[in-house]
């Protein structure tokens, strides 16, 4: 069971080989085995899921499951559930009990989708490792003394680990596709406005989205399939109809012009990624896929642009948490500004304060025009060059990361190093396109990813494209050590 | 660009974040590197460039000026830290 994948999850349930109780309580029994180690969530619902499970067994036994019916997963720390802590893994709102839903949470729960709780990331997903978290770094079930990435770390490393069958995540720079390399799963960026935004704790709003994290392509059709869809409550969903994702898993990729930038593939770049990277692009020539090499200039642009832009929004974001509406209140404030700047001070953690700093730093009077409007104006020369990409080809892959996962602490005392990791994944938010890392390897025992691109609004060519590869691979069906302990 | 201490305390003060005397050598120097990384935009010509907030340069929705959300304060202020007859309570302000 550990092993199953959620389609495989799906037959069983409806064949009746076991209810979902049944999983449910082995997943939860999986977390209280072997989370310990991993620290993947910060809270566990077993009262809510198996109250949820019932909920979804009875209603099969009636016929009316909905078509994700009785499937346990976990969701990322940063969607709102209502009546359960909602932390984004930082102490400013380790009290904070949400009383509502995120639009994702109750699309997937109306699905017929059960809890298991929700998963650790950095604090308020601003990282690349997972190290920032409020409750404690999140191991790498590959490596445990390794980074799972982030920010949707903990999402990564329960699916990988065996503990959930799939989790929700959220990327803005990465924090998706990243994990999913580092912890060798599927992980799907939908295009900016695909999927909601309501109740999901803001970082960078215009950047922001949120998406499946699973083992397999089809698993992530799936999900993707619940989530997606226009939300009124989100000012930037978009109201574009959403396909079947599942229905063109299937098609050949016959004639299909994927696109190799030359400048993924420059210095910095892991050489054991590098290869693995290529023999994955030689499968798809065999597949009917046609290689071009394209230039994507503006490269090395997309870091220092994302860098004022994501700081700048967040510490619009952030501005709301001033110990006075919810979450963390210091200790006897001496008076109003004491009250803001002291809970401020000790319900950040130090990455949050740096970006809210730099943030401030950009949009304050006299450096406006110099960064954010700059920044801005470089988003749409990145834009333009993948605009002028999609002319040539269909898709465009490459490495997802330049490195396999590194051990914890290697890069958490310089930030700089550390936003360099996301080099491959940043420009993707900047253009809002959509994304997938699929596995594509393994180096020295730890997971590859390769990063598809899309056209806007194309996660069925991603998918496809994703799924056809795992019909001629096996990297996404291997599982990390200790991942099958504990079946049944 | 570098920041004295002075640019910190500034920015400390514009984003309402208390930061102690030990904590402002290190953010000087982090800050700094992050600004030194993100100058390198600074190079690239854009002008003429229009602005790119919204990746499809979609603008904000309207909607019709009408209540479409129940009142839900009890709900809202069960969750804050302080508040009475349905106020949240701050430190006196005015004396």
């Amino acid at each position: 069971m550990p092993s199953y994948t959620v389609a495989e999850i799906l037959r069983g349930l409806e064949s009746g080989e076991f209810s979902s109780e049944e999983l449910t309580q082995h997943y939860l029994d999986a977390i209280a085995a072997r989370d310990g180690a991993i620290n993947s969530f910060i809270t566990v619902t077993p009262e809510l899921a198996l109250e949820q499970a019932r909920r979804a067994d009875a209603l099969r036994a009636k016929g009316e499951a909905g078509a994700l019916n009785g499937l346990p997963i976990a969701h990322k720390d940063i969607f709102c559930t209502e009546g359960v802590r909602t932390s984004c893994a930082s102490k400013m709102l380790d009290n904070f009990v949400a009383p509502y839903n995120a639009t994702v949470v109750e699309k997937l729960a109306a699905s017929g989708v059960v809890c298991l709780g929700k998963t650790n990331l950095d604090e308020f997903a601003m990282g690349s490792s997972n190290e920032t978290s409020y409750y404690g770094p999140v191991r790498n079930p590959w490596n445990n003394e390794c980074v799972p990435g982030g920010s949707s770390g903990g999402s990564a490393a329960a699916v990988a680990a065996g503990l959930a069958p799939a989790a929700t995540g959220t990327d803005t720079g990465g924090s998706i596709r990243q994990p999913a390399a580092l912890c060798g799963l599927t992980g799907l960026k939908p295009s900016y406005g695909r999927v909601s935004r309501y109740g999901m704790i803001a970082f960078a709003s215009s950047l922001d989205q949120g998406g499946p994290m699973t083992r397999t392509a089809e698993d992530a059709a799936i999900l993707l399939q619940a989530m997606a869809g226009f939300d009124l409550r989100d000012s930037t969903s978009m109201d574009i109809p959403v396909p079947n994702y599942s229905a063109t898993l299937g098609d050949s990729l016959q004639g299909k012009k994927i696109g190799i930038p030359k400048e993924y593939f420059s210095a910095g770049l892991d050489a054991n990624i590098a290869d693995a990277i290529h023999a994955a692009l030689d499968e798809y020539k065999k597949l009917g896929a046609e290689i071009v090499e394209i230039s994507l200039p503006r490269t090395e642009l997309a870091v220092p642009c994302y860098y004022v832009l994501a700081p700048a929004e967040a510490s619009t974001n952030l501005s709301r948490y001033d110990g006075v509406r919810y979450g963390y209140r210091c200790e006897d404030p001496k008076d109003l500004d004491d009250l803001y700047t002291r809970t401020r001070e000790e319900g950040f953690g130090e990455e949050v304060k740096r970006r809210i700093l730099v943030g401030t730093y950009a949009l304050s009077a006299g450096f406006y025009d110099a960064y954010y409007r700059k920044a801005q104006q470089i988003r749409r020369l990145i834009r333009n060059d993948f605009v002028e990409a999609f002319k040539q080809v269909d898709l465009i892959a490459g490495p997802t990361t330049p490195n396999p996962a590194f051990k914890l602490g290697e890069k958490v005392s310089d930030p700089v190093t550390m936003y360099l990791e996301d080099i491959y994944t940043i420009a993707v938010n900047l253009a809002g396109l959509p994304a997938i890392s699929i596995p594509a390897g393994f180096t020295g025992g730890k997971p590859i990813g390769l990063q598809l691109i899309g056209r806007d609004f194309d996660e069925a060519g991603l998918l496809n494209a994703a799924h056809q590869y795992q019909q001629v691979s096996d990297w996404h069906s291997q599982l990390a050590p200790g991942a099958a302990e504990g079946g049944q | 660009m570098s920041l004295d201490q002075n640019d910190i305390a500034k920015l400390a003060r514009l984003a309402r974040i208390h930061i102690t005397d030990d904590a402002v050598v290190d953010l000087q120097q982090r800050l700094g590197d992050i600004l030194k990384m993100v100058d390198t935009m600074q190079a690239v010509d854009t002008q003429n460039i229009e602005p790119m907030a919204n990746p499809y340069d979609a603008v904000q929705r309207l909607r019709a000026d009408v209540v479409s959300e129940a009142d839900q304060r009890e709900a809202f202020q069960s969750i804050a830290p302080n508040t009475e007859d349905g106020l949240y309570l701050v430190p006196k302000v005015i004396d």
